[in-house]
C-alpha cells in the first residue's frame, strides 16, 4: 500500500522521508515539484500525480505537503484519509503541525509512523492506542525521562489494541471526573448579489472532552434528534441503539475526540445571521474604484455575532485600497489581493462598515466580476438549528461526574456574491 | 603663473604617485592577511567536514559506550540522519549491536535503523536474526509481534525460510495481534520472494478462518497481495466477513468490502433488471424499476437475490456511518456495483456528506460522484446545490462540480443551473469561466428547450473583453449551430463581424468554417471575409490558414464567380507555405476544385464533397462512457465507467498496476452451497438450512454480542480445508453436499439431546456440553475471565490458557482459537487425537522442508529440538523422539523454563551455550518470570546462527 511518505515544506524541500518498504528514492518528488509548479496556486495541485513506476497521492496541510507514494492499485481515499489522520496526530502531540514542531520531534515522528502503518498498511492509527504506545513529548515529561532515564516508548502492548473498545485505554483515573460536550454548528451558505440565499445548509459536530475515570458507558440524549438528517459517529456510538432510540450510547475514548458530525435536514429553514450591504464598482475609464460594505445583524436570536472576519479577493487589476472601517481594522495584501476586514463584535446599534476607494491598474479594463465576500463569525451559546441536548447518563461507574455543555455556530463556507 | 602652475601640477602628481605606492603597499601587506582570513576559512571548512566525520565517529563512540543515555542520545541522532534522508548506513556495525538492549525506546530506534538499512548491508544484518528469533518467543506478546514486524521487514533473501517458519508460527500464535503481525509479515516475505507463493498461501487460508476482528482486515489484504485470483478460498468465511465487518478496525473495512465487490461479483446473479441496461439514463425505469423487475423476469423466472448477496448489503450499510471517508467511499462502491438498481439511492446522503471534507477527499468523491450522476441523474439531483461553487474552491474542485451540474441538469431545473452558470462565467477564473461556457454548450444540446436560451447568451459572451471567453464561446456556438443550422444567420453576421477583433486562432478558424459551411446563408459577407483573409493570410496560425483554404474552395464552388480569383491566391500562397499540411491541403483541394485534364472523375464530385452535410458533434462529458462503442484509436481518453468506483484507476482513469478487474455478473449462479459451513453445534430448530436464517437473524446488529455468532462460525471448518485445494466449485459442491449430511445427522443428535430448551440456550449448553472432554483433554486450566467458557476452549495446539498480557479482553482471545476449532471440530470426541496426529505430522513435514533450506544457509549444526513440546501431553513419546530428530536446534530457552516439557529432554543443555551473554539475561528473566509457565505459545523450531556468525560475539568488538 504505501509506499513511502515524503513531507515537503512551501519552499519545496523535502524535510522528512519515511519508508516502509524498499527505498524510494527522492528524486520521485520531481514528478511533485513538476505539477506544483503547473498549478497556479497550492491549492490546485492535484491530489493524484502518476509518474511513470509510482503514484504520487498528496495532500497539502498547514503548508505541508505529505505525499504518499504507491506502487500499485488502491482507493486513493484510503491513503488521503490515512494522511489526514497523520496530520491531526502529529497536531495531537506536539500542538500545531508545523515544519519546526516536526523538525524538533523527529524521533517522535518517526516512532508514531514506525507504529502507524506497518509494510503500509494503517497498524494503530487511534490516538489513545498511540499514546499508550509513544508518550507525548511534554516538556515535565522531558525533565523526567533525562534524570530517571525512562523513555517515552511503551513496553507493553496498549490494551486497547485487543480489547472490544480498542479506542478506550483501561486504568484511566482522575480525581475529577469531567465530561464536556461542544456541540459547534456551521453555516454553509452563497448569498447573491441581492441578498438572497441561493443555498445554505447547516453541518454539526459534536466535540467532546471526556475525563473520566475507569469504563464508564455515557448517553447522551437529544430534546429534538429529528433535525439531524445524516450523521457519521466515532467507532465508539452504538448504531443500533440510535437506529432504535435515537440516543448516544457510547463507552467514550479517553480524552479529546469528535463523537458525531452531522448534516440538518434540509427542509429547515437556515437561519442567516448576518447580512451584507454592498456597493463595490469600478468605473470604466477611471482608474478608480468604490468600495462600501457594511455588515448587520439578521437573525441572530438575541446572540450577539462575535468574531467577525471579512475576507476578499479583490480583482487583479487593483493596486491598492484606501478604505476607512468604523471599527476594527482591514489589510490588503497587494501580492495575493487579499483584502481582510478584522470586525469583531457587530453592534446593532451601530453597524460596522468599511467604506473607500481602491485604484486600479492604469489603462487595465474593467474587471467583469465583482468579487465575492467570504464571512467568518462566532455565536456563542446558540445552535442555530436549535438542537438541544436534552441530558447525558453515566453508567458503569459509581462516582459523579461534572458534567458540561456549550453550543456554538460558526460560519463555515459562508459567501456573499457581490 | 605658468610655472606656478606647473610645479603645483607636479607636486600633485607626486602626491599622487606617493599616495599610490603606499596604497600598493598597503594592499601588499593585506594580502597576505586575507590570505590568511582565507587559509582559516578553508581550514574551518575542512575542519567542518573532519567534525561531520567526527561526528559520525563521534556517534559511534556513543554507541559503543556503556551508557544507555548516550545510546539513546546517538540513535536519536541517526533518526534524525536517516529522516533527512541522509546516508548513516557506516554506523551499521555500531548500531546493530544495540539491537538486544534492553532499553525499549533504543531498540526500537535500532529496529527502525535495520529496517532501513538491512538491505545494503545483508551480511552484518544477519547479526540481529537471533535476536529476533529469542525475542519471537517473548511471553510478551508485544515483543513477539514487533519482531516478527522487523523480522519479517528485513528484506534480506538469506533469510527467507527463517521468516517462513517464524511467520507459520505466529499464525498459529495465541495473540490476535502476533497473528495480525503474521498476516502482514505474508505480504512482506511474498514481495521479497515470490517462490514462497504456495506455502504462504496455506498460511492465508488458516488465517482466514481466523475470528478476531484484528486480524481479518490484514489477512484479507494479504490475501489480495499474493492471491486474489484464489476466489474459493474466500467461500468459506464469506459469511463469517460479513458478519464481523462491522467491528474491524476502518482500514480493513475498506479491504475486505472491496474485496468482498469483487467476490459477489462473481457468484451472485445481476440484481439489475434483463434487457434494462444499468447505464439506463431514462427516470422512468429508474423508479419503476422495482415493480417491472419482477414483471420481466417472471416469463423467465423471477429473480430472487442470494440470501448471502443480501447479507452483504445489509452488514455494510450502517458502515454508511463511518467517519472514515474511505470506508463511505468504499460501501457506497460496493451498493454501485452490486445493489439493485432502486437501492443505490442509499449512499447518496452519505456521498454528499463527504464533500464537507478536505479538498483532496473532495476531489476524489466529486469524481466518483461525476461518473455516477451520468448513469443515474436521479440519484444527486435532490442535492444539486451541493455542488454549487464558491470562489474559494481549487480548480479542480470547481471544474469538477461544474461536470456534475452539466449531468443533473434537465428540463426542470436547466433554468436554474444556468442561472448559476451566469455567475460562473464572470469568475476571474478564466480557465474555469471556459469550462462553464462549454457545459452551457452541453446543456444547450441535451436540452433542447433551452438551446436558444444558451446561444442568445453565448452570442452575449462575444462582446465579452476576455478572449479565452469569446474564443471559448465561438467554438460552441459553431458547435451548436452545426446541430441546429436553421435560421441562425443573424449569429453568423454578428461573428463575423466580429471576426476582426478575435485573435484566438482556434475560435478564428471556427468562424471561418462556420462562414464556409452556410456561405449560402451568408452569401454576401463570406467573399468579404475571405477578401480579409487574403491579405493576412500569410501571418495567419497553421489552423487559420487550413480554414481559410477550406472557405476558399467552398466558396469557390458556390460563388466562384466573386471569388475565383482570391480563392486563386490563396491556393498560391499556399503552395508555397512553410507548413507542410498546408501545400498539401492547398494541392489536395486545387486537384480537387479547378478542373482540369489530370483530375479525374473526383472533380464532379467536389462539391458534395466539400458541401455534404455534415453531422453535429457530440457534446459529452468526459466521464461518459460511450456505450456500445469503442474509444476512439487515437484518443487515450476511455470511459472513466470501466473502471471499479472509488479505485486509484478509475481516478486516473487508466489502469494502475495491480487493478483487478470487475468481472460481469455470471448469467447462472455459482452453487451456493460451497458458502456453506459445517455446524457442529446444534443448529436452532427453526433453521434447517444451515447459515442463511441465521445470517439473516445476526445481520442486524450493529455492535453485537460476539461471543455466540462466533461460537457459530467456529464451526466452519473441516469442509473448508478440502475445498481450497479443489479449485473448481463443482467438486467442492460435491464435498459440501455429503458435509450437509453429516452436518444433518449431527444435527438431529444434538437437537435431540437439548430438546425443551430454548434456542440460544441449547445452543450454548450443548456446545458446552461438547467443549468439555475438549477441556479435559487439552487444557489444564480453565480460562481466566471468560463470560462464556465455551466461547474459548483454547488451541489444540497449546495446552495453557492465553497469556496474561491479555486477560482483559475475553473476547479478542474467545476469536483467537478459530483455526484449530476448524482443525479438530470433529463431531465425536474420540477422533480428535488422530486429527492432532495428523496435525502434527504435517509439521514436521514443512520442518524437512526448511531444513533443507537452511542447508543451504551454510548452517553447521543441528540439534535437536522440542517442537511443538505441549503437544507432547497428548503425542506418544515415541512419536516425540521422531518429531525431535526431525527439527532443528532451538537456541530459545523456552524449553528450560516450560514447565509442559519432558524433564527428560535432551536438549535442555543444548541450548545457553550459542546464547550470547545477553540472551542469557533474557533466559534469566523468563526463568523469574513465573507467569512463563501459564504461558505456552508453540515455540517455535528455531534455526541457529551459523557457526561463524555466531562466533562474532556482540559484545567484544
Amino acid at each position: 500500500m504505501i509506499h513511502s511518505l515524503f513531507l515537503i515544506n512551501a519552499s519545496g524541500d523535502i524535510f522528512l522521508e519515511k519508508h516502509w518498504k524498499s527505498v524510494v528514492s527522492r528524486s520521485v518528488c520531481d514528478y511533485f515539484f513538476e505539477a506544483q509548479e503547473r498549478a497556479s496556486e497550492p491549492e490546485n495541485v492535484p491530489p493524484v500525480i502518476p509518474t511513470p513506476h509510482h503514484y504520487l497521492i498528496s495532500v497539502l496541510r498547514h503548508r505541508i505537503y505529505f505525499v504518499a507514494v504507491i506502487q500499485s492499485e488502491v482507493p486513493p481515499l484510503f491513503v488521503i484519509e490515512f494522511l489526514h489522520r497523520v496530520v491531526d496526530t502529529f497536531q495531537d502531540y506536539f500542538g500545531v503541525c508545523t515544519e519546526a514542531a516536526i523538525k524538533d520531534n523527529v524521533v517522535v515522528v518517526y516512532e508514531l509512523l514506525e507504529e502507524m502503518l506497518d509494510n503500509g498498511f494503517p497498524l494503530a492509527t487511534e490516538s489513545n492506542i498511540l499514546k499508550e504506545l509513544i508518550k507525548p513529548p511534554t516538556i515535565l515529561r522531558t525533565m523526567v525521562n533525562t534524570i530517571t532515564g525512562s523513555t517515552n516508548v511503551g513496553e507493553q502492548l496498549p490494551t486497547g489494541q485487543l480489547s472490544v473498545v480498542p479506542w478506550r485505554r483501561t486504568g484511566v483515573k482522575y480525581t475529577n471526573n469531567e465530561a464536556y460536550f461542544d456541540v459547534v454548528e456551521e453555516i454553509d451558505a452563497i448569498i447573491d448579489k441581492s441578498g438572497s440565499t441561493i443555498t445554505a445548509e447547516i453541518q454539526g459536530v459534536i466535540d467532546a472532552c471526556v475525563k473520566l475515570t475507569g469504563m464508564p458507558d455515557l448517553t447522551l440524549s437529544f430534546m429534538n434528534p429529528r433535525l439531524l438528517d445524516d450523521v457519521s459517529f466515532h467507532p465508539c456510538v452504538r448504531f443500533k441503539r440510535w437506529e432504535a432510540e435515537r440516543i448516544l450510547s457510547f463507552i467514550p475514548p479517553d480524552g479529546n475526540f469528535r463523537l458525531l458530525s452531522y448534516h440538518v435536514s434540509s427542509q429547515n429553514l437556515v437561519a442567516i445571521p448576518v447580512y451584507v450591504k454592498h456597493n463595490i464598482t469600478f468605473r470604466e475609464g477611471s482608474s478608480q474604484g468604490r468600495f462600501d460594505l457594511t455588515l448587520g445583524p439578521k437573525q441572530t436570536m438575541g446572540k450577539s455575532v462575535e468574531a467577525v472576519l471579512v475576507s476578499s479577493q479583490l480583482p487583479r487589476g487593483v493596486l491598492n485600497a484606501n478604505l476607512n472601517p468604523s471599527q476594527g481594522t482591514y489589510t490588503f495584501d497587494p501580492v495575493t489581493k487579499m483584502l481582510t476586514w478584522d470586525v469583531g463584535k457587530i453592534n446593532p446599534q451601530k453597524l460596522p462598515s468599511l467604506k473607500g476607494s481602491m485604484s486600479l491598474q492604469a489603462g487595465a479594463s474593467k474587471p467583469d466580476e465583482n468579487p465575492t465576500i467570504n464571512i467568518q463569525l462566532k455565536i456563542q451559546q446558540m445552535a442555530i438549528s436549535g438542537l438541544k441536548v436534552n441530558r447525558l447518563d453515566m453508567y458503569g461507574e459509581k462516582y459523579k461526574p461534572f458534567k458540561g455543555i456549550k453550543y456554538m455556530t460558526k460560519a463555515g463556507k459562508f459567501q456573499v456574491r457581490t | 603663473m605658468d610655472v606656478g602652475f606647473s610645479s603645483l601640477r607636479s607636486e600633485a602628481v607626486g602626491a599622487m604617485r606617493t599616495a599610490l605606492v603606499s596604497a600598493e603597499n598597503l594592499q601588499l601587506t593585506l594580502k597576505p592577511e586575507l590570505s590568511q582570513e582565507e587559509q582559516a576559512l578553508t581550514n574551518s571548512k575542512s575542519s567542518i567536514k573532519e567534525t561531520h566525520k567526527a561526528g559520525n565517529e563521534d556517534l559511534k563512540e556513543m554507541l559503543e559506550s556503556n551508557k544507555e543515555s548516550l545510546k539513546l542520545e546517538a540513535m536519536k541522532r541517526v533518526v534524525g540522519l536517516i529522516a533527512k534522508g541522509k546516508n548513516a548506513s557506516e554506523l551499521f556495525p555500531a548500531v546493530v549491536k544495540n539491537v538486544a538492549s534492553k532499553n525499549i525506546e533504543l531498540k526500537k530506534l535500532v529496529y527502525v535503523y535495520l529496517v532501513r538499512y538491512a538491505e545494503e548491508q545483508q551480511d552484518l544484518a544477519l547479526l540481529s536474526i537471533s535476536t529476533f528469533q529469542r525475542a519471537l518467543k517473548d511471553p510478551n506478546q508485544f515483543i513477539r509481534g514487533s519482531a516478527l514486524r522487523v523480522l519479517s521487514s528485513i528484506r534480506v533473501p538469506i533469510i527467507v525460510p527463517i521468516m517462513m517458519l517464524a511467520i507459520k508460527e505466529a499464525a498459529a500464535d495465541l495473540s490476535p495481534y502476533v497473528r495480525k503481525t503474521s498476516a502482514h509479515a505474508i505480504q512482506k516475505l511474498y514481495s521479497l520472494d515470490p517462490d514462497q507463493k504456495e506455502q504462504l498461501i496455506e498460511v492465508i487460508e488458516k488465517l482466514l478462518k481466523d475470528k478476531s476482528t484484528l486480524v481479518a482486515g490484514s489477512v484479507v489484504m494479504a490475501f489480495e497481495e499474493v492471491c486474489p485470483d484464489r476466489i474459493d478460498l474466500i467461500h468459506k468465511n464469506y459469511r463469517k466477513l460479513c458478519n464481523l465487518l462491522v467491528d474491524v478496525e476502518e482500514w480493513g473495512q475498506v479491504v475486505i468490502i472491496s474485496m468482498l465487490t469483487r467476490y459477489a461479483r462473481t457468484q451472485f446473479t445481476s440484481p439489475w433488471k434483463e434487457g434494462a441496461n444499468f447505464d439506463e439514463n431514462n427516470a422512468k425505469a429508474f423508479y419503476d424499476s422495482d415493480s417491472e423487475e419482477k414483471k420481466d423476469t417472471t416469463e423467465d423466472k423471477p429473480y430472487i437475490m442470494d440470501p448471502d448477496h443480501r447479507l452483504l448489503l445489509r452488514n455494510t450499510k450502517p458502515l454508511l456511518q463511518s467517519r472514515n471517508t474511505a470506508v463511505v467511499m468504499c460501501v457506497a462502491q460496493l451498493y454501485w456495483h452490486l445493489a439493485p438498481t432502486h437501492e443505490v439511492n442509499t449512499v447518496t446522503k452519505s456521498l454528499v456528506r463527504l464533500l464537507r471534507s478536505h479538498r483532496e477527499v473532495q476531489y476524489i468523491v466529486l469524481q466518483n460522484i461525476a461518473t455516477m450522476s451520468i448513469q443515474r441523474k436521479g440519484m444527486f439531483e435532490p442535492y444539486m446545490k451541493s455542488f454549487y461553487v464558491r470562489s474559494t474552491d481549487a480548480t479542480h474542485i470547481k471544474t469538477l462540480k461544474l461536470e456534475i451540474l452539466t449531468n443533473l441538469a434537465n428540463e426542470a431545473n436547466i433554468s436554474t443551473i444556468l442561472r448559476e452558470f451566469q455567475t460562473y462565467v464572470k469568475s476571474q477564473d478564466k480557465a474555469f469561466a471556459a469550462a462553464t461556457i462549454q457545459a452551457i454548450g452541453r446543456c444547450a444540446t441535451n436540452i433542447t428547450e433551452v438551446t436558444d436560451t444558451c446561444l442568445s447568451g453565448l452570442v452575449l459572451l462575444l462582446s465579452n473583453r476576455d478572449e479565452t471567453v469569446v474564443a471559448e464561446s465561438v467554438v460552441v456556438i459553431k458547435k451548436l449551430l452545426q446541430t441546429q443550422p436553421t435560421q441562425h444567420s443573424e449569429i453568423i453576421k454578428h461573428m463575423a463581424k466580429l471576426f476582426d477583433n478575435i485573435t484566438v486562432s482556434m475560435a478564428r478558424a471556427s468562424i471561418l468554417w462556420l462562414i464556409g459551411e452556410y456561405c449560402d446563408r451568408v452569401p454576401k459577407i463570406a467573399p468579404d471575409v475571405l477578401r480579409k483573409m487574403a491579405k493576412t493570410f500569410t501571418a495567419e496560425e497553421d489552423i487559420v490558414k487550413l480554414q481559410t483554404v477550406n472557405l476558399a474552395a467552398k466558396l469557390y464552388l458556390t460563388n466562384s464567380k466573386q471569388t475565383k480569383l482570391l480563392t486563386q491566391y490563396i491556393l498560391n500562397l499556399g503552395k508555397y507555405d512553410q507548413s507542410y499540411d498546408i501545400r498539401d491541403r492547398t494541392r489536395f483541394i486545387r486537384q480537387l476544385i479547378v478542373p482540369n485534364e489530370k483530375s479525374g472523375a473526383l472533380n464532379k464530385y467536389a462539391r458534395r464533397i466539400l458541401l455534404a452535410p455534415k453531422p453535429a458533434p457530440l457534446l459529452e462529458s468526459s466521464f461518459k462512457g460511450q456505450l456500445g462503442q469503442t474509444p476512439l484509436p487515437w484518443t487515450n481518453e476511455m470511459d472513466r465507467d470501466r473502471f471499479q468506483l472509488g479505485t486509484l484507476s478509475h481516478s486516473l482513469n487508466t489502469k494502475a498496476a495491480g487493478y483487478q478487474e470487475l468481472s460481469d455478473w455470471p448469467a447462472v449462479a455459482p452453487d451456493q452451497s460451497v458458502r456453506n459451513v459445517e455446524v457442529i453445534e446444534p443448529v436452532q430448530e427453526w433453521a434447517p438450512l444451515v447459515g442463511k436464517t441465521k445470517k439473516a437473524k445476526s445481520a442486524d446488529k450493529f455492535y453485537s454480542d460476539d461471543e455466540r455468532e462466533k461460537e457459530e462460525e467456529g464451526s466452519e471448518s473441516s469442509g473448508s480445508k478440502d475445498s481450497s485445494s479443489s479449485s473448481s466449485s463443482g467438486s467442492s459442491s460435491e464435498e459440501s453436499g455429503s458435509e450437509s449430511e453429516e452436518e444433518s445427522s449431527e444435527e438431529s443428535e444434538k437437537t435431540s439431546s437439548d430438546s425443551g430448551k430454548s434456542s440460544s440456550g441449547s445452543e450454548k449448553s450443548s456446545s458446552e456440553s461438547e467443549s468439555e472432554p475438549k477441556k479435559k483433554k487439552k487444557t489444564k486450566k480453565a480460562p481466566q475471565k471468560k463470560s462464556k467458557p465455551p466461547a474459548a476452549f483454547s488451541d489444540s495446539d497449546e495446552n495453557g490458557n492465553g497469556p496474561v498480557a491479555q486477560a482483559s479482553s475475553s473476547s479478542a482471545e474467545s476469536s483467537s482459537d478459530s483455526e484449530t476449532d476448524s482443525e479438530d471440530s470433529d463431531s465425536d470426541p474420540p477422533a480428535t487425537p488422530q486429527k492432532k496426529k495428523k496435525d502434527v505430522k504435517s509439521k514436521p513435514k514443512a520442518e524437512v522442508k526448511s531444513k533443507v533450506e537452511v542447508s543451504l544457509l551454510d548452517l553447521v549444526d543441528f540439534s535437536p529440538a522440542p517442537t511443538n513440546a505441549p503437544k507432547s501431553s497428548v503425542i506418544s513419546s515415541s512419536l516425540l523422539s521422531d518429531l525431535e530428530g526431525l527439527s532443528l536446534s532451538n537456541v530459545s530457552s523456552t524449553m528450560q523454563a516450560g514447565a509442559s516439557s519432558p524433564p527428560s529432554s535432551p536438549l535442555t543443555p543444548l541450548t545457553s551455550p550459542v546464547v550470547g551473554a545477553l540472551g542469557s539475561r533474557l533466559i534469566m528473566n523468563q526463568q523469574k518470570d513465573p507467569k512463563r509457565h501459564e504461558y505456552s505459545s508453540p515455540c517455535p523450531p528455531n534455526l541457529p546462527l551459523p557457526l561463524k556468525l555466531r562466533r562474532l560475539p556482540l559484545k567484544e568488538e
